[in-house]
């Protein structure tokens, strides 16, 4: 996990001093910038952000739109919930503003790794590898950035979608996971140019994995099938629907 | 200096955290069904895939119009695919990403964004 979090460690401070220097060409003061990193933490809103109060977009529609784009973190929240559901509230009520796509990927990827839940994890994906990196790269960003003549010359630009496809490849175990990719990559490009790019994205990511549950179990050739005790003893959290047999009732962490 | 748009700030972050704690802070969602469990296994490449094919493959001009958009991010993004499924390695498939990318748009084989 250390070497996955160091990756994105490096993106979120590409992507952050990207962020600091759009938000610097649209006219916030460095305070406004970082205030937007600390307060709303999601990278592709805030980028989004930029460009609405740049083109003088009204803030009921910038919030509307923002609140559409971060709605996949729904998707996310449900997914981690039954592998945090016996940390105590309040720290899971901080989680759940520190949950981005890179902390998701990250320490869901994780506890399928190592087969149980690692609050620690969670933190280390959450804070060390993209809090901390984001808001000092924003910082950077909004205050150096008039002295970078032109900054996708680097390539930062790349960053984020080639971390986004990155952490997938941890999360593939059978063909279930690659077909709900390839059916929310492409159903997501295809709402996203009839409607909008935010509008696409929730939409693959709603119907890729309905998609991947069509995939016949004899088919999935899962090196951990869900829904056995393989899959438990991998994947293994709380709660879990995993009928065990009788001389394991409480099941075994992987 | 200004403090204007800190109030925007909030606003935003109150049309995001429900979508983010909702699910974490919710009891019940621990003992979904087998089908909806196995739903939300399948979330995480849905949504990281449909969230890198959208960033390289739309872009949207000054109006918000978007379109299709052909280009050497389509293949950094496959090498950094290829490498960190073949190195196991994130780190190693963003340094090929990106060094692909410097290398085409210096070299004039790419443009840079607009």
């Amino acid at each position: 996990m250390l070497v996955d979090a160091a990756g994105i460690a490096v993106s979120a401070l590409g992507f952050g001093f990207v962020y600091g220097l759009s938000a610097r060409e649209a006219g916030f003061s460095p305070i406004e910038a970082l205030a937007m990193s600390v307060i709303v933490f999601g990278g592709a809103a805030q980028f989004a952000a930029v460009g609405y109060v740049a083109s003088g977009l009204a803030w009921p529609g910038i919030v509307l739109l923002t609140g559409l784009l971060n709605a996949r973190h729904l998707l996310y929240s449900a997914a981690l919930a039954p592998y945090l559901s016996r940390v105590p509230f309040a720290r899971r009520a901080v989680m759940a503003h520190l949950l981005t796509d890179e902390a998701f990927a990250l320490s869901i990827g994780h506890f399928r790794r190592i087969g149980f839940t690692d609050e620690w994890g969670y933190w280390i994906g959450a804070i060390v590898s993209t809090f901390i990196p984001w808001n000092l790269a924003t910082l950077a960003g909004v205050l150096l950035g008039g002295q970078i003549p032109d900054p996708s010359r680097f390539g930062i630009d790349i960053i984020f979608p080639a971390a986004m496809i990155g952490l997938s490849v941890g999360l593939l175990t059978g063909r279930r996971e690659i077909v709900a990719a390839v059916v929310g990559a492409a159903v997501g490009v295809v709402v996203a140019l009839l409607t909008s790019p935010a509008v696409g994205i929730i939409v693959g990511g709603l119907i890729g994995p309905a998609v991947g549950l069509l995939v016949p179990t004899r088919f999935a050739h899962e090196t951990a099938p869900l829904g056995t005790p393989e899959s438990a003893d991998r994947f293994f959290m709380p709660g879990s629907h995993v009928e065990r047999p009788p001389d394991d009732p409480e099941g075994s962490p992987g | 200096m200004s403090t204007e748009l800190i109030p925007l700030a909030v606003l935003m972050f109150v049309v995001t955290y429900p979508s983010r704690a909702l699910g974490l802070l919710t009891p019940w969602l621990d003992k979904l069904p087998r089908v909806g469990f196995d739903y939300l296994q399948l979330v995480g490449p849905a949504v990281l895939a449909s969230l890198a094919a959208v960033s390289v493959m739309v872009v949207t001009d000054d109006a918000g119009t978007p379109s299709f958009h052909i280009g050497v991010e389509w293949i950094a993004v496959l090498a950094c695919l290829g490498v960190t499924a073949w190195r196991r390695n994130l780190l190693l498939g963003l340094v090929a990403a990106v060094a692909i990318v410097v290398v085409a748009r210096a070299t004039g084989l790419a443009a840079l964004p607009a």
